[in-house]
């Protein structure tokens, strides 16, 4: 008689680093982060070439990034409370708090409108003006799919079948939004705090 | 368990880990044994053209002023030919095997993020189709394979062949990305209990360590093809001197990348070696350990020698002595490696089948590559032969001796597992030994012609610079090699058809992959296996195992465990087949050559790309909404309802 082992009394999800897809998002985080990092040098890389920096233009005006460091900063709070709510395995609390969630990642967007026309320098203007909208471009792009990622996710909570996963999915939506808000911490000091070093 | 009960099960098993039939169905596949098999064969059909465009290559050269080709389309044949083995052949080869034995080895049900891996597969198709029609219509890339700028500025290359190499680089680096975060989850988390990180067979080390050094080292590609796209389309000006921006910048980031990738080739390569060499001695390996050691101080130090690929582009002098000391220490994890394995068949009796001749020619091939390779580490040296064929040489030895012998010999090993039926060991020697002697013949005169100032990438030489026999020769040698791969082909060819029949461990091999039927059914395993040691199938009391029971059978669950010892987590349901995957990766497809032409298309292209991606990961079975909203909170009736 083969001896065995039954797992049919184990739970059918986990959270943080035990669940599979937490792996699965900290391995596109480390992806990404890289990419942070090497447009970072690449900035930092071209600043030690130029005897000015920024070359020839004012640096960019501090209001609207401040302001919209402010709001990602406040965003933390919707954010933890969302991921304490799937944690707890609160549906409803979930719901309630992703939905704010979206409400700070909409006016974050509409904030980082105004940040691209207070920069002084066009991307084609020269290398300075172009790493500058490539690090605010990408970290864009990140904020901009993530908060489509937790659109959907917020409509499949209230429409989609329902799978107690989806509170896994829903805590480690809320640990990439910490990546996109940490992120930013980095690309606020080269963007607008470097080009006033000098 | 009864017999009888046992055959409803595995009739369940089935039903619920099959695909589904027809077309559709067809590429709807995440079985990981399909869309492995479909990964190995669509870069082996990658590796024949990248191999005709080197025979047009040898042709051209194997006389003085040679006429077959004119510069301009020798320039794409090269260019392409480099990209192709690369990003095409090299890299997707060693991950298809991964896709498909990874799972097996840990003795799990399925690949982690089984979608993701079918995405994957069909980005690295569509993006393989577009480069080589790109070069049929006399668009392909021709700046060489790493398209050094200014040379890709649009001032110098105005034409849509640069956009085409970086946006492939884009494609491409997409596949491998999400390809190694499945391949790195599966094995931290899939493992059956009992295999705790110093009971992983080798090759799954290895996989796990490329996996990271490919989420390290590619987005240095992808930011680099993304910003030439951009300066190439937008006007920016990052790698535009006149206006602040560096093409050294360009080269930096490109081998930042450029370097660890030649470990990530030859590090799985390393880990079937250790494989196939403790089955053919009948002996556990020697030095576990320092093996898996030199797997990772291998991946550190890849990373920090990078800018010897630079030593002729005029960087700082002190900083170019690091990267020569960094460059000849790799030398010694490799030392280290070869004595182990030296040792392993010093204290076993190696049998010869064709995947050891493999084997034993790495050992040749590669001590030559590598000897050339510290050679080259020294600034002097480097000097006089760079961009001669001595380098050309070099990497070939480096990285056919290195990774193509293994990856052949794997793929001889492997193959009863995957279609149940034996290769022909004599067909199979004839072609081991016309590749071998057709490599050689083809690759060791280069080394001379190198020495003799011979530059790469010219398209025709004169008569009197002597270099004619020489060519003739490597010319002819990459005829013979051409001959062995046919032989190879038409070997796996006919055993498909008529080859003996080979069970489930037609090696007497110690690890999971050899515990199921060969081919593996759609399950993988049932009951699982768990292991006691690294060589289970080996231990005397194997069959006193325990098995693992009570995973469902009407959903895709799978066993999750802990990342260090594999002991019991829990279960997790993955994903059924989707035709989704395949549509997203359309969606993407359009986007990104769209983006080539105009920068709106990167943003009007990503609306469909959006709506597929909701669709991919939409679910499609679980509890009604509004009974979820009632049971699941706090003060809900959750319990009772889940079970």
């Amino acid at each position: 008689m083969t001896r065995t082992i039954d797992v049919s009394h184990l739970p059918d999800h986990a959270f943080g680093p035990r669940a599979l897809t937490w792996w699965g998002t900290t391995g596109f985080m480390v992806i990404e982060g890289t990419v942070f990092a090497l447009a970072a040098a690449s900035l930092l890389y071209l600043r030690g070439l130029s005897p000015n920096w920024p070359p020839s233009t004012a640096p960019p005006s501090l209001f609207w990034g401040s302001l919209n460091t402010l709001v990602l900063a406040l965003s933390g709070i919707p954010n933890q409370l969302t991921k304490r709510a799937a944690e707890r395995e609160d549906l409803p609390a979930a719901k309630r708090w992703l939905s704010l969630c979206l409400v700070f990642g909409v006016a974050f967007c509409a904030i980082r409108a105004m940040e691209f026309r207070v920069l002084n320098v066009a991307w084609y203007t020269n290398a300075y003006g172009s790493i500058v909208w490539v690090l605010l471009g990408l970290h864009t792009f990140h904020v901009l799919t993530d908060v489509l990622d937790s659109a959907v996710l917020r409509l499949m909570l209230s429409y989609a079948p329902f799978k107690s996963t989806m509170f896994a999915n829903t805590s480690e939506n809320s640990l990439y939004w910490y990546f996109v808000l940490a992120l930013w911490i980095p690309v606020y000091v080269l963007i607008y705090l470097l080009p006033l070093a000098h | 368990m009864s017999e009888a009960r046992s055959v409803d099960q595995h009739a369940a098993l089935t039903a619920t880990w099959s695909d589904r039939p027809g077309f559709i169905g067809w590429l709807s596949s995440v079985d990981h044994k399909a869309i492995g098999r479909r990964f190995l064969v669509t870069s082996f059909t990658f590796f024949a053209a990248g191999g005709l465009l080197a025979v047009i290559m040898r042709l051209q050269l194997a006389r003085p002023g040679g006429t077959v080709v004119g510069p301009d389309v020798y320039n794409q044949v090269f260019t392409v030919h480099g990209t192709t083995m690369m990003f095409l052949f090299a890299v997707p080869a060693m991950l298809s095997m991964a896709i498909y034995l990874v799972p097996l080895m840990v003795g799990a049900r399925s690949i982690a993020f089984p979608r993701l891996v079918a995405f994957g597969y069909y980005m690295f198709l569509f993006g393989g189709v577009f480069l080589f029609v790109a070069l049929i219509v006399n668009t392909g890339p021709d700046n060489g394979w790493f398209s050094y700028v200014p040379l890709a500025e649009s001032r110098y290359s105005p034409t849509k062949r640069a956009d085409v190499w970086a946006q492939f680089i884009t494609f491409s680096e997409l596949s491998t990305l999400v390809v190694s975060v499945s391949i790195a989850s599966t094995i931290l988390k899939l493992r059956t209990p009992g295999m705790s990180l110093d009971r992983m067979p080798l090759f799954v080390w290895a996989m796990l360590i490329v996996s990271i050094m490919i989420m390290f080292a590619m987005p240095a590609v992808m930011l680099a093809s993304t910003e030439l796209i951009l300066d190439r389309l937008v006007q920016t000006r990052i790698f535009d001197p006149p206006r602040g921006g560096d093409a050294l910048l360009w080269q930096h980031l490109f081998w930042f990348f450029g370097h660890p990738e030649v470990y990530i080739i030859f590090l799985p390569a390393q880990g079937m070696m250790s494989m196939l060499l403790s089955t053919y001695t009948k002996r556990a390996i020697i030095g576990y350990l320092a093996l898996v050691l030199t797997l990772t101080s291998t991946a550190f130090l890849g990373f920090s020698v990078w800018a010897h690929h630079m030593f002729a582009a005029g960087i700082p002098q002190f900083g170019a002595s690091l990267f020569t000391v960094a460059s000849i220490m790799i030398a010694l994890p490799t030392g280290v490696q070869i004595f182990c394995w030296i040792a392993t068949i010093w204290n076993g009796r190696l049998v010869i089948r064709t995947p050891a001749l493999y084997m034993l020619a790495f050992f040749v091939v590669f001590l030559i590559g590598g000897m050339t390779g510290v050679m080259l580490a020294v600034i002097p040296f480097d000097q006089q032969v760079h961009d001669t064929f001595f380098v050309v040489a070099h990497f070939h030895y480096v990285l056919i001796g290195g990774a193509v012998f293994p990856l052949l010999g794997a793929v001889h090993y492997w193959f009863p597992k995957f279609t149940g039926r034996m290769l022909s060991e004599r067909l199979g020697t004839v072609a081991f030994v016309l590749f071998f002697i057709g490599f050689n013949a083809a690759f060791f005169p280069q080394h001379i012609l190198g020495l003799y100032g011979m530059p790469r990438r010219i398209y025709s030489y004169a008569a009197e610079t002597g270099w004619g026999p020489l060519n003739l020769l490597s010319t002819g040698g990459a005829g013979v090699m051409a001959l062995g791969i046919v032989a190879y082909l038409l070997n796996v060819i006919t055993s498909l058809r008529s080859g003996k029949a080979a069970g489930d461990n037609p090696w007497h091999a110690a690890t999971l992959e050899w515990a199921t039927a060969s081919p593996p059914p759609p399950y993988n395993f049932d009951p699982i296996p768990t292991v006691g040691s690294l060589y289970p199938l080996w231990e005397p009391d194997a069959a006193a195992a325990p098995v693992i029971v009570g995973l469902r059978t009407d959903e895709r669950q799978v066993l999750v465990t802990h990342v260090l010892d594999a002991e019991l987590d829990h279960r997790y349901v993955l994903p059924d087949p989707s035709i989704w995957p395949f549509i997203t990766a359309i969606t993407v497809t359009v986007m990104f050559i769209w983006s080539i032409f105009s920068a709106w298309g990167a943003v009007y292209g990503s609306i469909p790309i959006v709506v597929a991606l909701t669709a991919w990961t939409w679910p499609r079975r679980g509890m009604a909404p509004a009974e979820a909203d009632r049971v699941m909170r706090p003060s809900g009736a959750r319990k009772a309802a889940l079970s």
